[in-house]
């Protein structure tokens, strides 16, 4: 009896065919569920070289390993796709009701493969599964989508994960909204909407046991209380307060990483904290925290127009705009809610774009007579429309800095801000360049805002978020703990009845860590893909220490030379066989191979 | 004895439904909140309550009970539930002006919140780590 339950649902769109598979529990031990898990399945279940578009590739659900539980800020899922930004491994957690519905199902975790040839919606409702026609809901918002659904349902326990018409038109960093926020980066809506799956409803009414509840109870109660007087202190990881740090340490990229200080990001974080825009603090399900800040969208207190403000959109929507005024970054993400994208990615392509405007690489005749210059309001919400709607300049952005840059040439890639294809936002690694590393090499997204965390190593970071993405506890509670590994590894102990220790856990991440760089290897990832954009290198910016800072070149290989080495891999990134056998991870050679597909033999 | 209730502070609720854990493992030995006694409600993202049995004055869920498997406890002023008598019938449910009872459908029998008897305080007010849930107390013979 434990809070594992032993299997996962296989839904086949093409044949519209599910299939309950048992869930070995030395896979659940080995991967620990959530991001690490979901790699698993994703490995065995995507084509190698599959395009993230086609119905080859899948896409995995995987609830965190101790959601369910009244483990802290557990209520956790992992999405886990082949990236159609990047194409390597694109891996987001969310958190939220969904998470814990889909949990309450009984299913570990959900694969999707193949792709229907009309739009269906999916019905999980506890373990029977339905397809249901979703026609009528083709164009519909997400938050429409959900209400369409559960009126459909007739029931509130019902809830859905869905993709806006963003995703539906295959937009590349299209995201589903499994929550209050918009979590999902690479592209993870893209990929529904190639398999003209509109949405996943769940309903969950199961429990989820654990060996020795009043112990799980009082570990929990004393945590829970810990994270809750740190979230407090830190003024609940307010965006603001996050915003207004970074322009201290001159970190805070502005205008398209053309600046690391903002003369106003000052009064933008003032007027964040202001009551008529923050209406409160909410909470994913078994977390003390509260860190969802919520924003009325319109000056008007009656609006029902809420969006869920986060330190990553504030940035891209904000400072890296020229934009400093809240109500219109507030609008531009209602308009990412509505039409179902990445705000990050939304951001950086418009702050691309904004820059191409400027330096008179894109005229008012592209942009329709829109002034895209930063700072513009109208320049910033009207292209996010675009891009939504894919008219005009908006369907160049809509595939991304990446693949824009290289369709509009004229030099435009040297501040074309992604990383692998990714488009990056966060502390600006010129004003600290130990943040370059975990930026470069990150499997597969770029690190956010720096963690107060004290780790060893970049090695040791990597592993313990990795373990922490698997076992399902939020980034955002993570940094309250007080030893991470240690207080995990005794949760998890409560929660599944077998004993793990902070080693065995630390190995665990490391296993996952190990298993998205051999799908990303399978994939064709080289060494060249682990590097920054041209503008860190080149570009100097002012910073509180140092004049004309940069990322210096040498420094940054020499780095990653050494993290590789760490790791036990080659010279070239690559894993050694020793090096699999050494983690237990000897049966994925095949899979690595991408010689079969579909029948995978369980053993670790 | 006062008639007491659970109430929550509708500012401070963040809905994160620890007190539906709490409750789950206390009642139940496991984390059911389809078993919990106490419910959050998520109006809106921004809008939570919480619902629990307020021991109503003039008890509809007992008058209603046609196996006389609920009654007052006039000592505690809470509702007792003789799970023997219980059918399952789900009358009380339809009764009940709050929505504040439930049935476990394993069992056949209905669930109530009890105000955690054999301890200090309810388990929920216990656990909500906003400290937004609290005792009602109202004064005898007045609501």
């Amino acid at each position: 009896m434990n809070s594992c339950s032993g299997k996962y649902l296989i839904v086949d769109l093409t044949s519209q065919k599910t299939e309950v598979r048992e869930l070995p529990e030395r896979l659940f031990r080995a991967y620990l569920g959530g991001a690490g898990l979901g790699t698993r399945l994703l490995l065995e279940w995507a084509k190698a070289h599959a395009d993230a578009l086609s119905p080859d590739n899948s896409i995995v659900f995987a609830c965190g390993g101790l959601s369910g539980t009244t483990a802290p800020a557990s209520a956790c899922h992992a999405v886990v796709t082949k990236s159609p930004l990047t194409g390597f491994l694109g891996s987001s957690v969310s958190s939220g009701l969904w998470s814990l519905a889909l949990k309450r199902t009984g299913f570990d975790a959900v694969v999707i493969s193949g792709a229907g040839s009309s739009p269906v919606y999916l019905f999980i409702d506890d373990d029977r599964v339905h397809f249901r026609k979703a026609d009528s809901l083709v164009g519909k918002s997400c938050l429409q989508t959900e209400a369409a659904i559960r009126r459909e349902a007739g029931d509130s326990r019902v809830q859905v994960a869905s993709i806006g018409p963003a995703g539906e038109s295959l937009i590349r960093f299209a995201t589903i909204k499994d929550g209050h926020r918009l979590p999902h980066r690479g592209g993870a809506g893209a990929v529904m909407g190639a398999k003209r799956l509109k949405a996943i409803a769940v309903r969950g009414t199961r429990p989820v046991s654990v060996p020795d509840i009043s112990a799980m109870q009082t570990a929990c109660a004393d945590l829970n209380a810990r994270l809750h007087q740190g979230a407090v202190s830190s003024s609940r990881l307010a965006p603001s307060a996050c915003l207004a740090a970074d322009n201290v340490k001159c970190s805070l990229p502005a205008r398209n990483y053309q600046q690391s200080i903002a003369d106003g990001a000052g009064s933008l974080a003032a007027e964040c904290v202001k009551r008529e825009y923050m209406i409160k603090t909410v909470a994913c399900p078994a977390c003390p925290v509260a860190c969802q800040h919520v924003y009325r969208v319109t000056e008007d207190p009656h609006s029902d127009d809420q969006v869920v403000l986060e330190k990553e959109a504030l940035a891209a929507l904000g400072p890296l705009c020229g934009m400093y005024h809240l109500p219109v970054i507030l609008r531009a993400l209602e308009l990412c809610q509505f039409y179902g994208l990445d705000p990050v990615s939304a951001g950086v392509s418009v702050a691309w774009a904004m820059e191409c405007f400027e330096r008179g690489l894109l005229s008012s005749k592209d942009t329709q007579g829109l002034d895209l210059s930063f700072g513009s309001a109208d320049g910033l919400v009207e292209t996010i429309r675009k891009i939504g709607q894919r008219s005009s300049v908006g369907n160049i952005l809509s595939e991304g800095v990446k693949r824009a840059s290289a369709k509009l040439g004229q030099g435009s890639e040297h501040w074309a801000m992604h990383v692998k294809g990714l488009e990056t936002v966060g502390c600006d690694p010129r004003a600290d360049n130990s943040l370059a590393l975990g930026l470069a090499v990150g499997l597969q997204l770029p690190g956010l805002n720096g963690s107060e965390a004290s780790v060893s190593s970049p090695k040791d970071e990597e592993d313990l978020a990795a373990a922490g993405d698997s076992i399902g506890i939020c980034p955002q509670a993570r940094r309250h703990f007080r030893d991470f590994a240690a207080e995990a590894a005794q949760i998890y102990t409560l929660a599944t009845g077998a004993p793990m220790n902070p080693a065995e856990l630390r190995q665990a991440g490391e296993r996952i860590n190990n298993l998205q760089k051999a799908f990303n290897i399978r994939e064709g990832w080289q060494r060249a893909d682990d590097w920054l954009p041209p503008r860190l290198f080149k570009d100097a910016i002012s910073t509180a220490n140092a004049s004309g800072a940069v990322v210096p070149e040498k420094d940054l290989k020499t780095a990653i030379d050494d993290h590789y080495r760490q790791r036990g891999w080659t010279a070239d990134g690559l894993i050694p066989l020793e090096k699999l056998r050494a983690l237990g991870m000897d049966d994925i050679q095949d899979m690595l191979k991408g010689s079969w597909h579909g029948t995978p033999p369980h053993t670790v | 004895m006062e008639r007491r209730h659970i109430q929550c502070d509708r500012d401070k609720c963040t809905g994160c439904m620890i007190c539906e854990f709490a409750c789950s493992a206390a009642k139940e030995g496991r984390f059911d909140l389809e078993l919990s006694r106490i419910r959050v409600l998520h109006a809106t993202p921004t809008l939570m309550d919480v619902v629990s049995c307020r021991f109503c004055r003039n008890t509809p869920c007992v008058k209603e009970c046609p196996r006389g498997a609920l009654s007052l406890d006039e000592t505690t002023q809470t509702i007792s539930l003789d799970k023997a008598r219980c059918a399952g019938c789900g009358w009380c449910l339809e009764a009940c002006p709050f929505g504040a009872i439930a049935l476990d459908e394993s069992t056949k029998t209905v669930i109530i919140c009890d105000l955690c008897p054999s301890r200090d305080q309810p388990k929920c007010i216990e656990f909500c780590p906003q400290k937004a849930l609290s005792l009602h107390v109202s004064a005898k013979g007045k609501d």
